[in-house]
């Protein structure tokens, strides 16, 4: 098991060694002149060619790709982003404001939409062609088509303005107003569990219908053994497996959801924040916060891989 | 004697009813309710698109400003924007973005996500490990972000919105395909094709690919939904089709600010974006169904 886990950390930091440049690259090969990732439009109109050439010496941009490379990547390990250009702050200071709020949110409809989708996709699979099944199925399909931002649209018209039951814009820290923070994430965090929670009841069920047809749980029946006991312990031990990888892989997905979900409702969160960053231009902060997303989803997915060889013998001696 | 022996047969067929794998096919896809319902929408959907032109009752583009933020009349029966436009040829002619979009990202996505898989899958070793991690690390950036940072830094369009989506769906695809192209390259029509001296290329294209594809198909049905999806966030955070154009994601982020006094304004483009993707899901499903051996027989 020990093997195992220094083998996926191991992993991990070649893939997120592997990440920054990425993110470099986008940030960089892409059309346009990297002077604009440091500098906004305006300011790059009003400069004359020979400023042009003193802020490209400034901010490193005469020197080869690769030194660029090295340089920013080094700072990224003194825990230095860059400075924002349309805020004129740190890059680590905004982000760290930004981010505990998208990951608090996260979680919680991380959290929701697990611990609503397996119980529910238990429950499809052994009362399969039951009316339950059916309800939940079709929740579950219309769940993973309905856009999210949308789904929040509609909540925000049901229970904001007409019936006047939630706050529909903003956001509040539970330690500041612990029942306003409540009212206020509820819809977001509805609508950020909309698509994980669907996934999660559909994946749940087709491998639970899969791991109900085998042998050995013909005999866990046949011992006389009652349903709690053979649903729980015999067939989740093998279905829940298939929900562990896709669990693992909502993570980016709520991520990339709180993109659209922090806009609707106002939230400043790391998803909000990347919006702005990129209509005002502000590639510092965009890089910042790509490269923070992108060491919470190894973070994340190192766990979901070490719990997944505790639960499946079988893949540590892979 | 006869009917005795009819009697200790019973229940038991001495030859199974032959059925074409097309058959099969099509007895198994249009079992399901929904599944006939998703294919009838997504021939609608199609037709609407092609021929919007002759469908829509106005032009999407023609400002009426003297009939703005209309209600639903028999005149325009989803009412009209901010500047008049009629909503319902506006949501027809945006069904166009929707489709192009999903279709076109998806296969850029597709066509270099399977070439990146098929060759990982095939050689193994060290072009596997070194695409692989490649892959790995696009996965880290989620979907929705680094789609949104390719669009904006390349600057908006359609063009654009194509090639962000197409790069960051590409990991799905090579994943799975790798995944194949490794479990089918053990089989022994391909040891055969070796020894009968094809070479790599030859044993990748025609041996290997061709019994990669069932899954993929069923995969590609499934991500039209996904990237429809994405494409309506873009064009909903402003990225996306410039503004004259139509696409619902930018319709309903128009229609959000007047919530208040013309709700129906955002709720019927989200309607067909959902409606969409719910018929590309349920075509899915019933392929799925149909072409994924380990599911044939329990159905």
């Amino acid at each position: 098991m020990s093997a195992y886990i220094i083998r996926r950390i191991f992993l991990a930091i070649i893939v997120l060694i592997l990440a920054t440049l990425v993110v470099f690259v986008i940030m960089h090969l892409l059309p346009g002149d990297p002077v604009l990732l440091y500098l906004s439009k305006d300011a790059y109109s009003r400069f004359t060619p020979e400023e042009l050439a003193a802020a490209r010496h400034e901010y490193g941009l005469d020197k080869p790709i690769i030194i660029q490379y090295f340089n920013w990547l080094s700072g990224v390990f003194r825990g230095e982003l860059g400075k924002s250009i349309s805020k004129r702050t740190e890059v680590t200071v905004e982000i760290s404001e930004a981010l505990p709020i998208s990951i608090y949110i996260g979680i919680v409809a991380w959290i929701i939409s697990h611990a609503i989708a397996i119980p529910a996709g238990i429950i499809c699979a052994i009362r399969r062609g039951k009316w339950v099944d059916t309800i939940l199925t079709i929740v579950a399909n219309i769940g993973i088509s309905a856009p999210a931002f949308w789904a929040g649209i509609l909540l925000i018209y049901i229970f904001g303005l007409y019936l006047n039951w939630l706050p529909i814009f903003g956001y509040t820290s539970p330690l500041v107003d612990f029942w306003l923070s409540i009212k206020k994430i509820i819809m977001p965090v509805f609508c950020l569990s909309l698509t994980p929670l669907s996934g999660c009841i559909r994946q749940t069920r087709s491998a639970m219908l899969e791991v109900i047809r085998q042998d050995y749980i013909r005999t866990a029946w046949s011992k006389g053994l009652r349903e709690r006991v053979v649903v729980l312990k015999h067939a989740l031990k093998n279905g829940i497996i298939p929900v562990v990888t896709l669990a693992g892989m909502s993570i980016p997905l709520i991520l990339g959801g709180e993109v659209l979900i922090e806009t609707v409702f106002g939230i400043p969160g790391m998803g909000r924040l990347a919006v702005n960053a990129l209509f005002s231009r502000d590639y510092a902060i965009v890089q910042g916060i790509v490269l923070v997303v992108a060491v919470l989803v190894v973070a994340c997915n190192l766990i979901v891989d070490i719990s997944y060889a505790w639960l499946d013998p079988r893949i540590r001696y892979d | 004697m006869l009917r005795r022996k009819k009697k200790l047969t019973q229940g038991y067929q001495e030859t199974p009813p032959s059925v074409s794998s097309f058959q099969h096919f099509r007895r198994v896809f249009f079992s399901r309710g929904v599944v006939v319902f998703g294919s009838i929408v997504v021939m609608l959907v199609i037709l609407m698109a092609v021929f919007s032109p002759l469908i829509a009752p106005y032009d999407p583009y023609a400002q009426d400003l003297d009939n703005t933020m209309a209600k639903p009349s028999l005149a325009h029966w989803l009412g009209t924007d901010t500047v008049g436009r009629d909503t319902l040829s506006r949501i027809i002619y945006g069904s166009r973005t929707s489709l192009i979009v999903g279709v076109v990202a998806l296969g850029l996505a597709a066509g270099i996500g399977l070439f990146l898989g098929l060759v990982a899958g095939y050689f193994g070793g060290i072009t596997n490990l070194i695409i692989m991690r490649f892959i790995d690390t696009l996965m880290t950036i989620p979907m929705m972000l680094l789609a949104l940072t390719i669009a904006a830094v390349l600057g908006g369009g359609l063009t654009n919105v194509i090639i962000a989506l197409g790069i960051a769906l590409i990991p799905t695809y090579a994943r799975l395909m790798c995944g194949q192209a490794m479990a089918i390259k053990q089989n022994d029509y391909v040891t055969a094709a070796r020894s009968i001296g094809a070479g790599n290329l030859r044993t990748m294209i025609r041996h290997v690919a061709p019994n990669c594809f069932p899954p993929l198909i069923v995969m590609m049905t499934m991500q039209i939904g996904i990237t429809i999806l994405a494409e309506a966030g873009l064009s909903f955070l402003g990225i996306g089709i410039n503004p004259p154009g139509a696409a619902w994601g930018a319709m309903v982020s128009e229609g959000y600010r007047y919530l208040t006094t013309n709700p129906i304004l955002s709720f019927a483009p989200g309607l067909s974006i959902m409606l969409v993707v719910f018929a590309f899901n349920m075509i899915g499903d019933g392929l799925r169904d149909a072409l994924d051996p380990r599911l044939r027989g329990t159905l």
